[in-house]
């Protein structure tokens, strides 16, 4: 405690004599900067500064040779290595954006932030690996090699415990990893976006509807969204997923359609929200009326005149929404009710393997195992929204 | 310091950035001010007046930067000022009074804390002294009921009443330099007048020099006693308010003073027994439970422009909704054409939709953003003529031609690429696609500059004589009712004052209320605002005052 006060105060000393001394020098154009620059802007400056250093520190200390303090800073070094990887990637693929492809794409590429670059290139290599994951992947999914341990240790060093063969290590039944992870981007993603897709549909249509015919119908909609929005929609899906696992053997439906469809309506209810607010904006617009008097049907008005004045919004939307999905099937296959076993799912390996996180702090390579999955998730996640975040950008640029 | 200006701005250049590049504003304007002088700053929209007014404070809007020139305020160089300084100054000498009252205020603060707040921070008053202060200037400013319109919210004042409060709280520390953009364009005429008579008194009264920005030059004759125009960031001259007004030496200056004298010749008197295309029978309208209209009765002939006048709330729009069918009248019936119209506009024919075909004030807002031109007048003519593909660009093309737009150039372009007018220009078109012997003009040409403006009330004159159109033109401008109307209906809380030809309403004797309106609407003439007061016998504030200073 004592340090951290003194720290705080030792960069208050160090700021005010950057501002001290960056009036003092001549050096013209920066003259005003310093001088109208108040305590708090210095201040931060000395503060990125500091912790720039540290993490700089932090880093040659997970490099270290004495495995103790190496283990210390392991994590903080993979954070950083990947940071830095992924920022070259990111770059390269904007590059090659640039130079190949149609005048169109290029122009696209030339206005793309790095963030969104990261995204698109993110975004692209979950898709390959789930289309293709029976190609890539080294074993099947349930694959159980004979003689193979379970629980080897992801980095494939023997010295370590791994092995080279499997280079993300193997399970608690000793099935590949890395074949599972790749799996379970087909499965995961792959019924993540169905879902949100499904939602989209449901509760945007309904949502146009209620903002454009208004009256009864808004009001039977909403309130029975209201219903819906009530109860909370973890235990929600919860005790419909629990009720559909004893219809779906009866019925001969796969259970994954079933939490398909009740993720969807259950998260339809966000999206009709949106879309009902939004399209409530649009509905007022004289256009609209001009469209009306002109005595134009409801699907003209709702395909032809809101939606695409809707979709910076929708898109936003879309992409958050595929996240909160994706984190619901997460949850519900940790929890033991989604994606059933043998089939692989981040979710439900984060769960098997989450005991090895105790190990951390001693043995940092056994306890990636769990959040290999984690991070996996934790990546789509981050790119869908820059992608998003960078479409709405582009798209409320358009407006002005 | 009385030889030197108060506010001395040289060779000004102005950039703003779009599109990743730094576009000229103005270029290179000189602006001197003198201590207690208003200055009258004209423009289109676009010219670069409220910009430049707030490059005299030394601030730039986000995404604007000074590139060259300085400012120079009582002898203290702005551009180079450190913040310390121009917090000294902004608030406390120099006073900025935004167009938009409404959306200036804080909703959620009495105006009297929000009056208070520049006085005690800059420590020029106390708490206490400051709100007394404060009444004092809502007295001077002739609000009702000084003592207590403090104390209330800025939603439960008027519109005209919070600009007042505005120019009070711009005038808590009394400033040296107040500068006014565009504050009384939001405004009706006749509280328009109100506010114009207040600004004037007071910056009178303290001495204080003014900016005053604003495209009205009716407005800008009351208040300046010198004008400088600008056109796209050039200046184009600069002259004491009389001689500019007498004798321009600009063409394009002498082009902004000739709009108001554009006038359509009168058309012969409807015959006696002629069927009306539109007829307004004794309708009673009402939203929920609040009466609207109470007993609106008027006819439209064919070839004639109806202009209804009156302030806002005074159910001319309502009227025009009930025609339409938006709002079904609650009494009294539409008749098109001797033929009685089903009151909503969902039991309306296909073809009785087509009469009646409307144009809208806000061309942003009355057109798809993502639609393009051709795709916005093409869905008309294949609605109601059923035409298709090539039959049907060439009709576009034809109405394209009509509106004086160039059809190969603007066919495909979005309604953001085009200009104010070329917009309205589409919602013209859009209108005349679905070939109506009706059209309401619902406010078309308040939300554009004055040329512009005029350039669509030639095209609508055209376009009548052309297809013998009936127009019902709504509006609170009187100086359009001069140049378009034939026939005139004068609306007020609901219900028809008074009506009859043009020829007629503008020649005394008026009912009472079309007299305020008339004579409410500013002139050219510097003297009108004084005269007009005089006349309306309200005293000239500056005697009852008392001045504090």
């Amino acid at each position: 405690m004592i340090w951290f006060v003194a720290v705080l105060l030792g960069i208050a000393v160090l700021a005010w004599l950057f501002r001290w001394k960056g009036q003092q020098i001549d050096w013209s154009e920066y003259n005003a900067k310093f001088r109208d620059m108040p305590f708090s802007v210095a201040y931060g400056y000395i503060l990125g500064l500091s912790i720039l250093l540290w993490l700089y520190w932090a880093y040659i200390q997970g490099r270290s040779l004495h495995p103790e303090t190496a283990n210390k800073f392991f994590f903080l070094r993979i954070a950083i290595e990947g940071f830095i990887i992924f920022a070259i990637a990111a770059w390269v693929f904007r590059l090659f954006g640039r130079s190949v492809g149609t005048a169109g794409t290029k122009k696209l590429f030339r206005s793309m932030p790095l963030t969104a670059s990261f995204g698109i290139l993110t975004i692209l290599i979950y898709a390959f690996l789930a289309i293709f994951a029976a190609f890539i992947a080294p074993y099947g999914q349930e694959q159980i090699v004979p003689g193979v341990a379970a629980n080897i240790i992801p980095g494939g060093d023997p010295a370590l415990g791994g092995n080279p063969d499997f280079p993300l290590g193997t399970d608690q039944i000793g099935r590949d990893i890395l074949s599972r992870l790749i799996y379970g981007a087909q499965n995961t993603v792959g019924i993540a976006f169905a879902t949100t897709v499904l939602a989209f549909l449901l509760g945007g249509t309904l949502g146009f509807l209620a903002a454009t015919l208004g009256g009864w119908l808004d009001q039977l909609l909403s309130r029975a969204v209201d219903v819906l929005m009530a109860i909370p929609s973890l235990i929600f899906a919860l005790l419909l997923m629990t009720i559909a696992s004893v219809w779906a053997p009866q019925l001969g439906i796969p259970l994954t359609f079933f939490m398909v469809v009740i993720i969807a309506v259950i998260d339809s209810t966000r999206v009709y929200r949106l879309a009902r607010a939004v399209g409530q904006n649009i509905v007022v617009m004289d256009y609209i009326e001009a469209a009306k008097l002109r005595g134009e049907g409801l699907g003209y008005l709702v395909f032809k005149e809101i939606l695409p004045n809707a979709t910076a919004p929708l898109l936003a939307e879309f992409g958050l929404r595929f996240c909160f999905v994706f984190l619901t099937i997460a949850a519900l296959s940790f929890l033991g009710v989604g994606i059933q076993p043998p089939l692989a799912d981040w979710g439900t390996m984060v769960r098997d393997l989450g005991g090895f996180v105790n190990f951390a702090q001693f043995a940092p390579m056994a306890a990636t195992a769990p959040l290999l999955a984690a991070g996996a998730i934790a990546l789509l996640t981050v790119a869908v929204n820059f992608v998003v975040d960078w479409m709405l950008q582009k798209s409320s640029g358009l407006k002005e | 310091m009385s030889e030197e200006p108060l506010v001395k701005m040289r060779d000004v250049w102005l950039e703003g950035r779009s599109d990743e590049t730094w576009n000229p504003i103005i270029n290179g304007v000189d602006l001197t001010l003198q201590k207690g002088e208003v200055l009258g700053l004209i423009g289109e929209s676009g010219a670069g007046k409220s910009t430049l007014g707030l490059a005299a404070m030394g601030y730039t809007r986000d995404g604007v930067r000074i590139s060259k020139g300085t400012v120079e305020f009582d002898g203290i160089d702005l551009l180079t000022a450190s913040a310390a300084v121009k917090r000294e100054l902004l608030g406390k000498r120099i006073a900025y009074v935004a167009q938009s009252a409404a959306a200036s205020f804080n909703p959620a603060h009495k105006l009297m804390d929000q009056h208070v707040e520049g006085p005690v921070q800059h420590g020029v008053m106390g708490r206490g002294e400051s709100e007394e202060d404060g009444m004092e200037l809502y007295r001077k400013l002739r609000l009702p009921n000084p003592e207590q319109i403090g104390f209330r919210y800025p939603h439960q004042v008027s519109g005209g009443q919070l600009q007042r409060c505005m120019t009070a709280m711009a005038m808590s520390c009394r400033p040296d330099l107040i500068i006014f953009d565009e504050p009384t364009t939001a405004l009706d005429v006749t509280t328009q007048i109100e506010v114009l008579a207040s600004i004037r008194d007071i910056v009178e009264q303290f001495n204080t020099a003014a900016i005053y920005i604003t495209h009205d030059l009716a407005v800008v004759a009351q208040m300046a006693d010198t004008i400088k125009v600008l056109l796209k960031g050039d200046e184009v001259e600069t002259a004491d308010t009389r001689t500019m007004l007498s004798a321009p030496t600009q063409e394009y200056t002498k082009s902004l003073w000739a709009v108001r004298s554009f006038e359509r010749p009168l058309k012969p008197a409807v015959h006696t027994g002629s069927v009306p295309v539109v007829s307004v029978q004794n309708v009673d309208a009402a939203y929920g439970t609040v009466p609207v209209l109470h007993d609106v009765s008027f006819d439209m002939h064919e070839g004639r422009t109806v202009a209804v006048v009156g302030e806002s709330g005074s159910g001319k729009s309502t009227t025009a909704r009930c025609i339409t069918g938006l709002l079904p009248p609650s009494a009294g019936q539409i008749m098109v054409d001797g033929e009685v119209m089903p009151p909503d506009y969902r039991k309306r024919s296909k073809d009785q939709l087509r009469q009646v075909q409307m144009i809208y004030q806000m061309a942003d807002t009355a057109l798809n953003p993502r639609m393009s031109i051709g795709q916005i007048i093409a869905r008309p003519v294949e609605f109601y003529l059923g035409l298709k593909g090539a039959e049907k660009r060439k009709k576009v093309d034809a109405l394209l031609e009509q509106i004086e737009l160039e059809p190969s150039q603007y066919y495909h372009r979005l309604p953001s690429e085009l200009s104010g007018g070329q917009k309205q220009r589409i919602g013209i078109a859009r209108a005349l696609a679905a070939e109506p012997k009706f059209i309401i003009c619902d406010e078309v040409t308040s939300a554009l500059d004055q040329l512009v403006a005029e350039g669509i009330l030639r095209l609508l004159a055209r376009l009548q004589d052309e297809l013998s159109l009936t127009y019902m033109f709504i509006t609170h401008d009187l100086a359009t009712v001069r140049a378009i109307a034939d026939e005139v209906v004068v609306m007020k809380d609901g219900r028809v004052v008074e009506q009859g030809p043009k020829v007629e309403m503008f020649k005394p004797p008026h009912h009472a209320y079309t007299d305020l309106l008339l004579s409410s609407v500013p002139e050219m003439d510097p003297d009108w605002l004084t005269n007009l007061l005089t006349e309306r016998g309200v005293d000239n504030i500056g005697d009852a005052a008392v001045d504090k200073m």
